[in-house]
């Protein structure tokens, strides 16, 4: 099966309908998994116990950027492309990756408490990350806002494109400005610095993670779907009662 | 399983909110499909077909 007949909406719902529950499995048992490692983990010479934070904060911030690329590929695919799918994706992940920054930042906060001192902190890495989550719902409102979907979706894949600027920012804030928060520790030049004891788990769950955005994404690209489905047969059925 | 420590309340929550998370957008994912699919099946029987001759509901 290519892209071009993925554009086919009915040929995608019948893929989706096939590939969901196999995806929905595979997403519990990896997270199970995941999660019985990281209990199991051994604590941090420094942190101590606080590290088993790490396996649900690094998926969950690895996750909130990666949805946020995808939405951009979609951009590509609105605007260049005109694929009829591209802005059904970008739609359905925002909601998606909105939760998974919000998780990002909640987690981070609440590890940084007990080993920084603070909740919160005004450095370059989660400031970025915020305004992210901000451009998430800002991008949510923006399709709330405009009835037309066509309409919104050009303004949405326009914003999309602008806000991916932001990405580089937040991956190399660590580098770039004196940040309170920690360099990049797996994704590095020169290999992961994590011992085996934690690289091992933090990539079951990561790869757990990243199984559940493609469960649900492909799950409320579904729902999207069907809302433009019963929009056009809402139109029609005005047009035949006005004709 | 290892003691959690003196930060256990910190690790807990974040858990507890990671799973509170994703449980509500696995139920906010699948009310909406039976909320469409409801939609759908109310105006199939109102009588109103697509283009193609298929049912509402259909694939």
């Amino acid at each position: 099966m290519t892209l071009i007949d993925l554009a086919n909406p009915s040929k995608f719902l019948a893929l989706t309908a096939r590939a969901l529950p196999w995806l929905a499995g595979a997403t519990a048992i990896l997270l199970l998994v995941g999660c019985y490692q990281a209990a199991m983990a051994p604590d941090d010479y420094q942190q101590g116990a606080t590290v088993k934070i790490m396996f649900i904060h690094v998926p969950n911030a690895w996750l909130s950027m990666f949805v946020w690329g995808v939405m951009s590929v979609a951009a590509l695919g609105t605007l260049v492309w005109r694929h009829p799918l591209a802005d059904v994706a970008a739609k359905a992940a925002a909601p998606i990756g909105a939760a998974f920054t919000f998780l990002a930042l909640v987690t981070g906060s609440l590890w940084g408490r007990p080993m920084w001192g603070t909740y919160w902190e005004w450095d370059a890495r989660l400031t970025s990350v915020l305004v992210l989550f901000l451009m998430y719902l800002g991008l949510m409102a923006l399709w709330r806002a405009v009835e037309d979907p066509s309409r919104a979706a050009r303004a949405a894949a326009v914003l999309t494109l602008v806000g991916a600027i932001n990405l580089p920012i937040i991956k190399f804030s660590v580098d770039w400005w004196n940040t309170l928060h920690q360099p990049s520790s797996v994704l590095r030049m020169g290999g992961p610095s994590l011992d085996k004891a934690f690289l091992i788990p933090l990539l079951v769950m990561a790869v757990g993670f990243s199984l559940l955005f493609m469960t649900l994404h492909l799950a409320a690209m579904r729902n999207e779907i069907l809302r433009r489905r019963v929009r056009s047969l809402q139109m029609m059925q005005a047009s035949q009662q006005a004709a | 399983m290892t003691s959690l420590g003196p930060y256990a309340s910190f690790i807990v929550t974040s858990y507890a909110l990671v799973a509170a998370t994703v449980l509500i957008l696995i139920g906010w994912i699948a009310l909406d499909y039976r909320h469409q699919k409801e939609r759908l099946r109310e105006l199939e029987a109102s009588g109103v077909t697509r283009r193609s001759g298929r049912q509402a509901t259909e694939i």
